[in-house]
Order: C-alpha cells, then structure tokens, then sequence
C-alpha cells in the first residue's frame, strides 16, 4: 500500500490552502484576501459553502467500521464525539489543544489529533481508534507489544501512543529507532514510560528487543 | 513463619502488567471516562485577577444558556481571590460548548488588589501582602551545630554559591476531576484521586454527610505525582451542582486549570558556603534557603541533604507570594535539596582538586549508597570517562556527574487492610482500598497472591480502587507497594489456613487449590487480613531507600543546548516484587528528574500576575526524542522485605546531570532548568537574565 502524499491531501486538514482558509478568521482571510485576486477568488468559493450551525446538526461517522448517527453542534471535536456522544472513551483528552497526543485516532489509516478535528469534517473519512484494533478479543502486534514491554504505566497515554504506532507500522513495517522517535514525537507521556515504548515498537515490527537492565541479587 | 518464600516462581520476576490488556484497547475506564446516567458537563469560571476582592458574582446570564442546568458560586458572599486561576464560580450543562457560552456569561464584580508573583519582590518591605496582617515571609527557623564560623577558618577549601531550583508542575496526563453524583443515597464520585479515603472523608466533611453516604471509585487513574492526595473543591463543586441539576456531572479541570490551581514543586532559592579539608573532608557548611509554595504551604528543605558534616548552620524561609498552592510531589523537598547540594559538593571538590566521585565516597557514610557507587562506577565506566571540567575539547563538550538519593519514608502504611473472596469453583478476588496510580499496584497483588497460593497472575481477580473495600493508604510516599504486599501475604496465610480446615486437605496450595475450593460446598470463603510485619529478621517490609545516578551529557557551547546521552542508575530495590513495573517506575523517575533539570519551570509574569506557560506547548515535558540511554542495576535484597522505589529514583537525576554540564564546560549553571541560555550565559556568551 502506497503512504497518501500528505502535500496534496486534505486530509491532515492543515495542508491544502482551502483548509488554511477555512482555519482562518474572516479578519486574517480578509486582509489575506486584499494580498492577491487569486486568495480572494478562492476565499469566495469557500464563503459559498453551506453554513451549518450553530444548533445541532446530523452527523455521520464510520469509526472502526461501524456507522455512528449522531447530532452534534459543528463545534464538537471529533474527540469528543467519541468521548461524550458514543461509548469509545479510549481515546483521551490531555490538553484538547494538539501538544499532547493521547488523544490520537487514524483517519483513513493517518494519525490524527482528533480534538483538531470537528466531526464534521470527519464525515466520509474511515476514523480508527484504539478500540478498533483488537480483533476477535486478540490483542493486535503493537497493542501486545506494549503489554510484553510494560510499555504503560497509568495508561492514560497509552492509546494515542499505540495509534501512533501503528501508523508507522502501517506504512514503514521495519521502521529504525529514530523513525519509532519520530512517530512517536507527538505523544507526551508523564510516568516516562518511553524506554518500554522502543521496546515495544522494536518487538511489534520483528526487530530485536535490547534491555540494558540487570539485577543483582543479595 | 512469617517471612517471604526464599525460592520464588513469581515474586522478583518479570510479570506483565495485569490491566495492561484493559488499558491497550481501551476498556479501562478513567475517571474522565465514566458516563453515568444523564451525566452533564461541568467546568469552573477562575479568577482573571492574581488578587482581588470579589463583591458579586451574577449567575443569571449564564443560567438562561441553553442546555445549562445548573450554576453556583465557588464561594459565598464577599471574598478574596489570592491567585489567578482561582475558583470562582461552576457551572454544568448538557454539553461542554453550553458550559463554555455560560462561563463567558457570569459576571463578576471585583476589585483588583496588588499583588506579586516573584519571590524576591514579595521579600522586599512594602511588598504587597499576599494573607492580609500577615508577611509574606515566614520566621525562619535557624538550626545550628558546631562552631560555623570557627570551622570554616580551618578549612583548606571553601566555596559558596547560589543555586535555584524552580516551581515545577505536575502535570498528570489525565487532568484533576470526577464524575460525581449526589442523590438522596448519598454521593458517589468517580475520581482521579491517589487517595480514596481521603477523598471520601474531606467530601463528606464539605458537603456536611456521613462519611458512610460518600462513595469514591478509582478504579483507574491517569496519573498523581503528588497532586492528587489532596482533595480538590472541583469534587466538592461537583458534587453540589449534581445535587442542584439532579445529575452525574462530569468536572474534569482543563489542561490550563492544571497548571494554576493543583499544586506544584515549591522552588527554592539556596545560599550555599561548604567548606573542606585538603584531605577532602566536609567541615562546614552554611546554607539560607526561601522559596515559595504560592499561597500555602512551605518550601523547606533537608540540609546538607545526605551529607554528615560536624558544623552546620542552615536558616530556611517560606515566601509567599500570589500563586497557586503547592502540593505534595514526588519525593517532597529532596530533588531541590539533592540538586543544590550536589551541585556545591562537585564545585568543591573542583576547587580542592579531587574527583567529584571520590569526594563523594569519602563523604558519604551510608554503606548502601557506597556499594551502588562501586557498582555504578563499573558499570558507567566513570574512570575512563572522567576528565576535569571544562578540560573537553571541540565546540560539542561531553561531561559526566553523578549524585545520591536518600529516601526516608517507602516504607508501609501499618493500617491497610484486605479481603479474598474465595468461591466453590476456585476463583479467587482480592479488593483493597487502595489506587493503583499506574505504579502496578494490581500487578502487585496479583504475583503475591499467585506466589503464595500457587497460581498463576492471572487466575487472580484483583479489585481496588473503592471505598468499600477494607481501607488502604492514600498512594503517596512510595508506601503502597510495601503496604499492599505484607497485607496479601496476611490474607493468603490466612486463607490457606481456613481453607486447608474447611475442605481437610493439607496443603490447599497449586495443584491441589480447586479440589479444595469445591469442598466449600455452596458458600464462598471471605477472609480478612491485615498489614503484618513478618519476622524481625527478615521483614516483609521495610524503608529507606537509596539510589545513585550518573549521568552523561553533552553540552553545544554555540548553541547552549545539552543533551543527555545515558543515565546509570543503581537502586537498593529491597525485595523485588515484579522487574517489569519496577523498571518502569525507576525509567519514570528519571525522565521526570531529566524534566526537571532542563525543561520544566512554571514561568509567571510579575506585570500581570498570570502564569504564562500555563500548557503542553509552552511548560515543557521532556518528550521521548530527549530520552538517553538508561542502564538499570537493581538490587534485589529479599532480606530487607518490601520497600518503595517510585520517589528516590527521582532524586538524583537532575543533580547528576546538573554536574555532568559543569564537567562538561567547566562552569557552574547553578539554576534550573539548565536552558540554553543559562548555558550561554556561563559561558560568558551571552548576559544573564535580568531575573534572579
């Protein structure tokens, strides 16, 4: 499977100039706008879309498989849409502003911050969450990983980290330490667990699993 | 005989996590994920103002929000906000967006006071005062031995320097908060606390109830450090708006309320002068230390940390200016006092010529610290590595250091108490009322009772985390380990014992654990046990504990960034009970004593009184790029029984960097967090910050 090009995708959200556009307040836009004909034409496709809200809306999402109807103000997160509006708490707030990472889910197999994303904007989009990974009550490679490696701690962390993870593995099956690094740079964890989460990226993509630890009796 | 088994199949071995299933898809359900029926969403209005008298707060507005059920004042009448980020008022709501419109609509009269953040402006005359009639600096509390003065004229070598530490914040992954109820039953709250009891008692106390109607749940945490031994007024507040709205309401802080209200390390201002005999002997010290704790609480630290020196002369103050309280926080006053003492010992030790390390082993009088320096030594290849400050070459500098912990309390709780419930069919549960704050407390439980009753981790149910269970110590001074596991020894002796009675089997054990279980008939067995200390000889638990670190780092003498390359870290880990939660414990403290070293700092700004590193981007944890090469040695010392480990091995660590980045450039940065610029800055290449 080929890795989408993240330049030409919406699908992080913040990559297109359509997107940045619609991130912007009207003010920016507008004194963006007055820069180039070209912004002004576009901005003008987007002020064309359909405004919805601010009342509840429907809202579709097909989260690890299954169709979720649910009625959402625009501004609901997709993060907590899954944490207020449906059952799936796995994936965490910590700091509902994109530095912290717990709150990761896949779309369309890429890792997101899911409380950077409205659920509207989730709509059409294949969302994974960590709930989703196990299948048949089995436990998938990287969720066992950090079971073996004690890869957690309180856990609160945890499921972002292992979607985090799994992405990497998804799209670089035999990933080096420092790309596990990279993956995981998004993620924060407080008990500092990180030393066990290597391992378990290690173990999780077949590759060997060193421990520096040694214990001396008496 | 009341001691551990000597030949062991689980404890001191490596037992996975026994929620680690649980919590890697998922199902575990954390305070901030319960649902209760109906629940709502809560959120607290605070304080703009660092200081001001609050007239009125109008409620009104925000009621008529749609979807918003309820809304009460934080506090009646005329009152005081010390700090900001101070609570104000609560309000909950059918969804968080209707809480966030209704936040913005109370209105609030008040009337800004004066007020100061720093430590040194609150100590100067005039200052404005933080507690009306009060002064912001507390008597300071002289305590002296020896001839100071007398001694330092008989010493070869003297030094003296300032050395800060800074307020640092917790910051668990999971905020503070529950969900909590009231009804006409009673209250029940599901919290992210380290201690359910207290918790319980404090609720019950607030909201004037028996402590018999209040209920709290733990069942799984995302993190304490600390700060959640207290009992917050998010859960008092909480549970008054569930009383109004007559629903669960959800009250989890945000991750900027986190930073301004739950507490945090008090930071400490140190005047250091030691001085030492041209053999190297320690002969006299002197040290003035303030630091604030915000509003509250004291910023007093242990002097001359582990060091026996014959003449001391050590004055410490609380300064207190508009800020946020401190509150307990992972090995209380030791990393500050560690940080700063090491930091003196190796500039001594520079100034008299000798190697840090061996200053320390002539210094040092406990037996258990000097047996993990020989250890360590080995290990980090220290003689090989080591060279004098500031003697490496090339812009990249490389320097090590290493430091000592000492850790007073990881002993037990002597109240815990415990029950089984062993039913017909050979399943077994345990329920205490204790947490497991992610420190691996089920796991604990679990290889005990496996190890005693010859069973398998898994075959054991374990339940805490409830206030109806028999009750169990907050999670705090590193004591639950060793508290839960004599506890579970008692109750497994005691129901082998009943059991081997009941069904005429002799040995209940293993193999022989289900026939025996089936003769119960219909009727489950319940037993009780309790914190036991085992034989004298061979405890089942004990305290202290102690550790020492090295550290390696190197220093960019361009860019003032330090990097740390590898970490050894030898600890006396008593009787092990499991090495996979145990390393995991020793790799947290070392992270969060790197945090502390190089990153983390609570910066406020004294013009407007606010905290302006309030969240993840801007207070900096250290993130798994900054993580270096960790080497663990554990002593595993069965004779000593049960200790705790999560605080000491959080001790040393900024200490041992904080000297390898002397070693490295030959210059003291006597203030954390180590930043580049610090380093620049003692290095000459740059001026020193204005602020202190």
């Amino acid at each position: 499977m080929k890795k989408p090009e993240l330049e030409n995708s919406d699908i992080l959200g913040a990559h297109s100039r359509r997107a940045f556009l619609k991130g912007l307040g009207t003010a920016a836009v507008t004194a963006a706008a007055a820069q180039t004909q070209a912004i002004a034409a576009e901005l003008e496709k987007v002020n064309a879309e359909k405004v919805v809200g601010p009342g509840a809306v429907p809202v579709t999402l097909k989260v690890n498989g299954q169709t979720l109807k649910l009625d959402l103000e625009p501004r609901v997160t997709l993060l907590d849409a899954l944490r207020n509006y449906s059952s799936l708490t796995g994936a965490k707030e910590g700091c509902d502003r994109a530095a912290c990472g717990a709150c990761t889910v896949l779309m369309d197999d890429l890792p997101i911050y899911s409380c950077q994303k409205l659920a509207i904007e989730a709509q059409g989009h294949e969302i994974t969450t960590v709930e989703g990974l196990a299948k048949d009550g089995k436990l998938s490679a990287v969720q066992q990983a950090f079971v073996d490696r004690d890869a957690l701690q309180c856990g609160y962390c945890t499921p972002g980290f292992i979607m985090s993870v799994t992405a990497l593995l998804k799209w670089n099956a035999k990933p080096t330490v420092e790309e596990a690094i990279h993956a995981c740079s998004g993620n924060l964890c407080r008990c500092g667990t990180h030393p066990h989460i290597l391992q378990a990226v290690a173990q999780a993509s077949g590759a060997e699993v060193t421990s520096k630890t040694e214990v001396i009796n008496g | 005989m009341a001691s551990w088994p000597t030949e062991t199949k689980y404890i001191s071995h490596a037992t996975k996590r026994v929620d680690g299933p649980v919590k890697v898809t998922g199902r575990a359900r954390y305070a901030s994920d319960i649902q209760a029926d109906g629940w709502l969403y809560g959120m607290i209005l605070r304080s703009k103002w660092p200081a001001a008298k609050i007239s009125d707060i109008n409620l009104d507005k925000a009621l008529q929000v749609p979807g918003i059920k309820a809304a009460l004042k934080a506090r009646e009448g005329e009152f005081t906000v010390r700090f900001y980020g101070e609570e104000l008022a609560a309000v909950c709501g059918t969804t968080k967006q209707a809480c966030l419109d209704a936040l913005r609509a109370i209105e609030v009269k008040a009337q800004p006071l004066p007020f100061v953040v720093r430590e040194d402006d609150a100590k100067k005359d005039g200052a404005p005062v933080v507690w009306e009639g009060q002064p912001n600096i507390s008597p300071g509390r002289p305590n002296s031995r020896g001839d100071v003065d007398k001694a330092f004229g008989e010493c070869d070598a003297v030094i003296e320097g300032f050395y800060t530490t800074p307020i640092q914040i917790h910051h668990p992954m999971e905020t503070h908060g529950s969900t909590t109820s009231w009804t006409d039953d009673g209250v029940t709250s599901w919290a992210s606390t380290q201690a359910i009891s207290a918790v319980r008692n404090n609720l019950a106390g607030a909201l004037q109830l028996d402590q018999s109607k209040v209920r709290v749940l733990t069942e799984f945490m995302g993190g304490g450090f600390g700060a959640k031994l207290d009992n917050s007024l998010d859960t008092v507040l909480a549970a008054k708006l569930s009383r109004q709205a007559k629903a669960p309401v959800r009250m989890m802080l945000t991750r900027f309320d986190n930073a301004l209200a739950v507490g945090n390390r008090p930071s400490t201002f140190q005047k250091i002068k030691i001085g030492a005999k041209a053999d190297g002997t320690l002969h006299a010290f002197e040290m003035e230390n303030y630091g604030t704790a915000g509003i509250n609480g004291g910023a007093n630290i242990p002097a001359p940390y582990i060091y026996a020196v014959p003449n001391t002369r050590v004055n410490q103050f609380t300064v207190r200016v508009n800020a946020g309280a401190s509150r307990a926080f992972r090995a209380p006053s030791h990393p500050p006092a560690s940080a700063c003492m090491e930091a003196a010992m190796d500039d001594l030790a520079a100034k008299l010529g000798i190697d840090p390390l061996e200053f320390r082993l002539k210094n040092d009088a406990n037996a258990v610290r000097q047996r993990e320096y020989k250890i360590g030594v080995e290990k980090f290849g220290w003689k090989e590595k080591y060279k004098k400050p500031g003697s490496s070459p090339g812009i990249v500098k490389t320097g090590i250091g290493c430091a000592g912990a000492a850790w007073p309390a990881g002993g037990a709780s002597r109240q815990t108490q415990g029950e089984a419930q062993i039913n017909p069919d050979g399943s077994i549960e345990f329920r205490l009322g204790v947490q497991d704050i992610g420190t691996g407390t089920k796991t604990v439980i679990a290889v005990v009772a496996a190890e005693m009753l010859g069973l398998k981790p898994e075959q054991i149910s374990v339940k805490v985390g409830d206030t109806h269970f028999p009750p169990g110590p907050g999670s705090g001074g590193s004591t639950t380990c060793a508290s839960v596991s004599p506890t579970v020894f008692d109750i497994c002796t005691k129901a082998l014992e009943q059991l081997q009675t009941q069904s005429g089997i002799a040995d209940a054990r293993g193999d022989n654990w289900f026939a025996a279980c089936k003769k119960l008939g219909v009727t489950p067995l319940t037993v009780h046990g309790q914190w036991q200390q085992g034989d004298q000889a061979r405890p089942l638990s004990s305290s202290p504990a102690y550790g020492v670190q090295f550290a390696e780092v190197a220093v960019d003498t361009e860019t003032g960034l330090v990097t740390v390359k590898k970490i050894v870290a030898v600890h006396d880990c008593g009787l092990i009970v499991d090495t996979l939660t145990l390393e995991s414990q020793i790799n947290g403290g070392i992270i969060m004593g790197m945090g502390y070293a190089l990153y983390e700092e609570r910066v406020m700004d004294d013009l407007s009184g606010v905290v302006l590193n309030p969240n993840f981007e801007t207070y900096k944890l250290s993130g798994i790029a900054d993580v270096p090469d960790i080497q663990l040695v554990l002593l595993n010392m069965p004779e000593r029984g049960v200790i705790g480990i999560g605080e000491p091995a959080t001790v040393p660590t900024a200490a041992a960097i904080g000297n390898a980045v002397f070693n490295a450039i030959g210059a003291r940065v006597g203030s954390m967090p180590i930043t580049p610029a610090k380093v620049l800055a003692a290095l000459g290449k740059v001026p020193a910050a204005v602020k202190a």
